[in-house]
């Protein structure tokens, strides 16, 4: 079978001011239908791997790649034309906190709508139908009411779940879930990762799970990558977590990724706005 | 706006969502209201410490004592200061400010005849200045430091540090006297003026309600220069703010995921960022706007516009204290409402301002 996914010497940098800073140094792994975790701490560049993948790296920013491949499609050799109806449509991603990831002037509802209509002539009533019967199946009690709510309206669990029924609306193979937990109260967590869990494994998506718990993502996925400073410096089974050699990864198990070497990493660059200072 | 169609179900949430919006109107109001109050007494006590005799300006200085004494009688200027407040107040409230000791008419005749002038010369520049100032503001943040960058940087310059008399002469001068493009000072040209009749006292309203596309050609061409100029201004600070608020929508969490979802780059633009950009910029719309009856007296002197900028000047200039007073009153008062305008577009454009 061949990959879903291939990714060979990914390099991600950012071309600032004060300098280059490289967030992903050549990383290469190769996915089929299964859940490959990603863990690393904070600035590890586990979300600029997966954004690259989306094809959604800041402008600023440069993607080189010796080989970046979904299911044939060559993605360092395509129009954005084409990468942009891949988008949302054969590769998803959900994003980490749900209060800062939904447009807080549209309702749930179109905002699912929205997703459906980017990849499909539809009508407006059937995109509605979908998108109810889609956050039914992300569990939510009361769809036809969550429907019309905004996102400040929900709790976090709720717009999470929103989140997900908007990117798994199309139907991807492929899912980028970028620490869909690690935002929310440790109650709810499990109950996201359980939908999660369940619809990944009834629509044969593959996926790529990023988080900074290792715990959590071995306990989730079949493979485990560990990210340090850019760099991949693990990648074992999840089974055999207990065999993990690099120590990197033995003082995250060991659930003290602070300490020691975390010190030493390229600390994450502060959001700036010029535009304020004008 | 959209979002009406979607609206199937919930009513029951709606309405308490309606009814929070009714509060908030209201406690406005309530301070829109005391805003107008102290505005009244504000001038009321104005109008009492200038040195100038109400009574006298009303009489002129040679009238003979019998009539100063009857007159100070009849405008109740012999009461004692609190009846003359409250009675300063009940009139205002109506509207009645007295006469003009200029015009001879009612100040609120007056202000009926010129206000119109000036609010639609500041509503074409504002019109102006948002068709030109949004899209280019929103241009300039998504191709940053681009040219249309540069150019909007430069035109934010250019209004910050020309003087507006200045470009109004060079306009007049060039286009006018030189080119003939445009027309020159005034409304409206002599040979409409005394047969049309506005309705509205918006010329161009009032030529398009009467389908007088003579008079609307010959309004159209008196008020561009002016209005120009204004929309200018107004494009000038609009851009340069709608470039500030996209920048920052557009580094937000919710673009990536518009853009995760396959959405267009035009829907993320001016779907998603220019929508919540909308938000702040109602306020800013709302303050150009203000900016631009503010700066009437200038364009008014220049263009030899009748509005209320040149009125209030020439009352000022004569002492004519009703005229300057109920002027005054009248400009305070569309602040308020311009104030309170804003306030609940900003709310319908919020919904985290609803709940
Ligand atoms: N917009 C940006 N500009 C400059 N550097 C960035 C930007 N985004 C991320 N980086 C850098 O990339 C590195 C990896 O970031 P990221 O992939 O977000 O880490 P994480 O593993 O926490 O998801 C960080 O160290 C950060 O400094
Ligand atoms: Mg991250």
């Amino acid at each position: 079978m061949s990959a879903l996914l291939t990714v060979e010497d990914l390099r991600v940098a950012f071309h600032t001011r004060t300098g280059t800073v490289d967030a992903v140094r050549g990383v290469s792994f190769e996915l089929g239908r299964e859940r490959l975790g990603i863990v690393g701490e904070s600035g590890s560049g586990k979300s600029q791997t997966g954004r690259a993948i989306m094809g959604l790296t800041p402008p600023h920013a440069e993607v080189t790649a010796r080989k970046l491949d979904f299911d044939g499609i060559d993605l360092t050799n395509i129009s954005a034309r084409a990468r942009r109806d891949l988008r949302g449509d054969r590769i998803a991603m959900i994003l980490q906190d749900p209060k800062y990831s939904l447009d807080p002037v549209m309702t749930i509802g179109r905002q699912i709508v929205e997703s459906i209509q980017a990849h499909e002539k539809i009508g407006k009533s059937e995109a509605s139908k979908r998108a109810l019967a889609m956050l039914e199946s992300v569990q939510i009690r009361d769809p036809a009411r969550v429907y019309d709510l905004y996102p400040h309206e929900v709790s976090g669990g709720m717009g999470q779940r929103a989140m997900i029924a908007m990117m798994l609306i199309a139907n991807p193979q492929l899912l980028i879930a970028d620490e869909p937990t690690s935002a929310l109260d440790v109650t709810v967590q499990l109950d996201v990762l359980r939908i999660l869990d369940q619809l990944v494994t009834e629509r044969g998506m593959g996926l790529i799970f990023i988080s900074h718990d290792l715990r959590l993502v071995s306990s989730f996925c079949d493979r485990v990558i560990v990210m340090y400073a850019g760099r991949i410096v693990e990648q074992l089974k999840a089974s055999e977590l207990n065999q993990a050699q690099h120590p990197y990864t033995r003082g995250l198990l060991d659930c003290m990724p602070r300490l020691g070497a975390a010190d030493r990493h390229p600390l994450p660059t502060l959001d700036r706005k010029p535009e304020w200072a004008l | 706006m959209a979002n009406t169609a979607d609206r199937v179900s919930t009513r029951g949430r709606r309405r308490s969502g309606a009814s929070s919006l009714a509060w908030s109107i209201l406690s406005f109001l309530v301070v829109a209201a005391i805003t107008f109050l102290g505005l009244i007494t504000v001038t009321f006590f104005i109008g009492r410490v200038i040195p100038i005799d109400p009574v006298l300006a009303i009489v002129g200085d040679r009238a003979p004592a019998s009539v100063v004494a009857a007159a100070r009688k009849q405008y109740g200027f012999d009461l004692p200061l609190w009846d003359q407040y409250l009675l300063y107040l009940t009139k205002a409230l109506k509207g009645d400010f007295g006469n003009s000791v200029l015009s001879t008419y009612p100040v609120m005749d007056d202000i009926r005849r010129v206000l119109p002038a000036t609010l639609e010369l500041a509503t074409v520049g504002t019109i102006i200045g948002l068709l030109l100032g949004i899209p280019l503001g929103v241009l300039a943040a998504v191709k940053r430091d681009s040219l249309i960058d540069q150019i909007v940087r430069v035109i934010g310059l250019v209004g910050y540090s020309v003087p507006i008399f200045w470009l109004g002469l060079m306009g007049l001068l060039v286009f006018y006297a030189r080119l003939g493009w445009v027309e020159g000072p005034g409304r409206i040209g002599v040979a409409y003026e005394y047969s049309f009749t506005p309705i509205t006292g918006l010329f161009l309203v009032d030529a398009i309600l009467q389908g007088d596309w003579d008079v609307f050609r010959d309004v159209f061409r008196h008020i561009i220069l002016p209005g120009a100029l204004l929309g200018y201004f107004s494009m000038a600070y609009i851009s340069r703010m709608t470039r500030s608020f996209m920048l920052n929508e557009l580094s937000q969490e919710y673009i990536v995921a518009a853009r995760a979802k396959g959405l267009s780059e035009t829907r993320v633009i001016w779907g998603h960022a220019l929508r919540n950009a909308a938000v702040p910029l109602v306020t800013v719309i709302a303050l150009s706007y203000a900016t631009l009856l503010e700066g009437s007296v200038l364009t008014e002197t220049v263009f030899a516009w009748p509005g209320i900028g040149s009125y209030l000047y020439n009352s000022l200039q004569n002492a004519d204290m009703n005229a300057v007073l109920g002027g005054t009153i009248v400009i305070g008062a569309l602040f308020i409402a311009l104030n309170l305008l804003s306030d609940l577009l900003y709310r319908v454009l919020d919904p985290r301002t609803r709940t």
